[in-house]
């Protein structure tokens, strides 16, 4: 058997034909492979609708769009890019494709169940991108759905809610399967503490996906119940209280903050030892900070609430939970650096979108604790300085992240390599024209620019052109980064197993994995970033 | 190669398809969870009127539900002890008396709800609206919580007459029963939920 020709994934014969051989898959990879796909579609609407927006803010009043399209685009790319784009992103693409590989597997524990989340996901995005099309018009709430304006508005806000409890199903059953995954399918002799770090923050952020989903699952359906039933347990005129919505909605939806960005260090952990071929610092203090973070993050919902009505004890508390959950990300940032020095730099695409990402992870984070320390939340709440926040971290962080794992993994999911050279232009752009849009968002933010305002004061137009101006660069960026890659898909030249002279075991393997991933026995090493 | 290309298919793990249980299951209870917080929330802002309401409902219905539901938590686990004694028939019937108490207990559940109804009680009525607050928070929870937890028995019934079908066609078997112990898991849950649930709507006062 082990006689045979490689027959990589790709080309690979199940027992079903076209694109049933994708819809139907139960390969891990080709899993991955469709969500990327969807996912990739969702990123561009966003982006398109989020271009939209800013066009409107390049002049003060109307200038293409009516105040209540406006409430609706900033809804739905809200929904879109954090439901649909940004909390399963990295973990159900890369983590679907490399988890199992990392640690030596054939699949992960449920394949089915895996399928069966994909077709979850789908389904919860349609009915998303619905909403968009009813006549009772797109929700106009923000992706919040805040009470109480949530349960009174005439828009598709039960629809909406709908969906992103499908999605957090569907987020749920990814998260269980990669824990148990974890726990059972590691290969011989890969012990938690000799995975690789991609896998170990995988797992953490399975835990969060795990354990803070439902709760706004119950949530949201309390919402859909107030609007159907009038329960009242979140309007004051039945005895409810709004606050309260805050609070269960931030209690799952600040840790899936760190669903989103555990990842996206993970990442970088990988890439950062490879390109400097030098064996990662800290090895198992980035492995915890990556559960400290879980961990922690359970119990700073408090401060996205310090406006909102609470008592100056629980202010101060969350305030100080806040500065904690800092740390942990701090080590990782300190980590990475340390691996860098005296290690031989290789400047190839995927360093360079990691570079960008720690650049710009580093203001997202030290922004956050303006935020955090309750004196100075109280004068940027709600304002576009919270905008460009949390772009920084997210768009910055998580998106960067994305870019960067695709070209680094790329040549291993294809068996195809692009071009280096447009790669680079394509990561320059988008770092300028990142820093563009968003940075200029934070100054106008500490001059008093509101968040989700259609309107505005002329003194903040500089900005708000500068700002589109950046938002144009980034997105043309984004298309010739996309049309680069697809280029080397179908046109680049045959990538080698190996290209980048990695440790870890899916570069053990030929490109792209065969249907099993290892047609021998892996090798695991003690420490996976091994280059002695 | 086609024999290896099956094999993902084969893969079979029982721990694993228990760890996966036990997970979701930590997921139901925190979905419950959050209505557990909403209603100590309340409860501790509407003391008065908690206490009140639930002398509206019936303790005998009550006892006779969780009665019932403990009793089908023992048939579905002596179930699983039958069927690694491989003893086909008695499987069948304890999954069978399960599936019978847990209609019971909807059947009950229906009269429980049927006798507010006819008293114009229930979610979005006019009496609701007109309720003092605490009330009508009161019996928002007791519709929502026991709504949700019904729901939950009919998923478990689901689950126990699939795994009822496949004891019947032997695909459950004596060393292969993983399936049946994940739904007598499950039950055990929607079980475990209820003893919340009774005390909390029905005792507390």
């Amino acid at each position: 058997m082990n006689n045979n020709e490689h027959i990589s994934f790709l080309e690979h014969q199940g027992k079903y034909k076209g694109i049933f051989a994708w819809i139907f898959a139960t390969d891990h990879k080709r899993i991955a492979f469709l969500y990327m796909y969807a996912i990739a579609a969702f990123f561009l609407v966003g982006a398109i609708l989020g271009l939209l927006m800013r066009f409107e803010l390049i002049a003060p009043g109307e200038t293409i769009i009516k105040p209540q399209t406006y409430n609706g685009l900033f809804t739905v790319h809200g929904i879109i890019m954090i439901f649909m784009v940004v909390i399963p992103g990295l973990s159900a693409v890369f983590g679907n494709f490399f988890l199992p590989i990392l640690i030596g597997a054939k699949d992960v524990s449920f394949p089915k169940l895996n399928n069966f989340s994909w077709w979850l996901f789908m389904f919860g995005s349609a009915l998303a991108i619905a909403t968009q099309l009813l006549k009772s018009g797109s929700p106009d709430t923000g992706w919040t759905f805040y009470a109480p304006y949530s349960t009174t508005t005439g828009t598709s806000v039960i629809l909406a809610t709908t969906a992103a409890f499908i999605l957090g199903f569907s987020s749920i059953l990814t998260g269980l399967n990669f824990i148990v995954t974890v726990h059972r399918m590691r290969a011989p002799g890969m012990r938690f503490f000799n995975m690789p770090l991609f896998p170990w923050s995988i797992y953490a952020t399975a835990w969060i996906q795990l354990l803070a989903t439902p709760v706004v699952g119950i949530t949201l359906i309390m919402l859909i119940a107030e609007r159907l039933f009038g329960i009242g347990f979140f309007n004051p005129d039945l005895g409810g209280d709004p606050v309260l919505f805050q609070h269960l909605f931030w209690i799952y939806s600040h840790p899936a903050v760190y669903i989103m960005i555990l990842p996206a260090m993970g990442v970088i952990t990988e890439i950062i030892p490879t390109f400097c071929q030098k064996r990662v610092y800290g090895y198992k203090a980035i492995a915890l900070s990556s559960l400290a973070i879980a961990g922690v993050g359970f119990l700073v919902w408090g401060h996205h609430m310090y406006t909102s009505g609470m008592s100056e004890q629980a202010r101060w508390f969350f305030s100080l939970l806040t500065f904690i959950v800092a740390v942990p990300s701090a080590i990782k940032v300190f980590n990475w650096i340390t691996t860098m020095y005296k290690g031989s730099i290789d400047l190839k695409p995927p360093f360079i979108f990691a570079l960008a990402f720690i650049f710009l992870f580093m203001i997202g984070g030290l922004t956050g604790l303006i935020l955090g320390s309750v004196a100075t939340d109280i004068q940027v709440h709600d304002t576009s300085f919270i905008v460009a926040h949390f772009h920084y971290i997210i768009f910055g962080g998580m998106g960067f992240a994305f870019f960067a794992a695709i070209h680094y993994w790329l040549p291993k999911m294809y068996g195809k390599m692009y071009n280096f050279k447009i790669a680079n232009i394509s990561a320059v752009s988008l770092f300028i024209g990142f820093n563009l849009l968003y940075f200029p968002q934070f100054i106008i933010g500490i001059q008093g620019m509101p968040r989700r305002y259609f309107d505005y004061f002329p003194k903040f137009q500089w900005a708000q052109v500068i700002s589109t101006i950046g938002g144009v660069i980034l997105v043309s960026a984004v298309i010739l980064m996309i049309y680069n890659l697809i280029m080397g898909v179908r046109k680049g030249a045959k990538a080698s197993a190996n290209p980048w002279n990695g440790t870890t075991l899916e570069w053990q393997i030929p490109s792209p994995p065969s249907l099993e991933n290892f047609d021998s026995a892996p090798i695991v090493k003690e420490n996976p970033y091994d280059y002695n | 190669m086609s024999e290896h290309n099956t094999h993902i298919d084969e893969h079979r793990d029982d721990e694993a398809s228990k760890l996966g249980m036990w997970l979701f299951i930590f997921t139901e209870l925190l979905l419950f969870g959050g209505l557990f917080l909403v209603y100590s929330i309340f409860r501790a802002q509407y003391p008065a009127n908690f206490h009140e309401s639930s002398l509206e409902l019936s303790v005998t219905i009550g006892v006779i539900n969780t009665v019932v539901l403990l009793f089908s938590s023992m048939t579905i686990a002596m179930s699983i002890t039958a069927i690694q004694k491989k003893n086909k028939k008695l499987t069948l019937a304890l999954i069978g008396v399960t599936i019978l108490m847990a209609f019971i207990f909807l059947v009950n559940k229906y009269f429980e709800w049927g006798h507010k109804f006819e008293h114009g009680l229930y979610p979005g009525s006019e009496l609701m609206q007109l309720l003092e607050r605490g009330h009508h928070l009161y019996f928002s929870l007791y519709f929502f919580m026991t709504g949700l937890h019904a729901l939950h028995i009919v998923i478990g019934m689901v689950l126990l007459v699939i795994a009822y079908v496949k004891v019947n066609k032997g695909s459950i078997k004596h060393d292969k029963f993983v399936f049946l112990e994940n739904g007598a898991l499950y039950w055990h849950l929607v079980d475990l939920i209820w003893i919340f649930l009774f005390p909390l709507l029905y005792l507390i006062s």
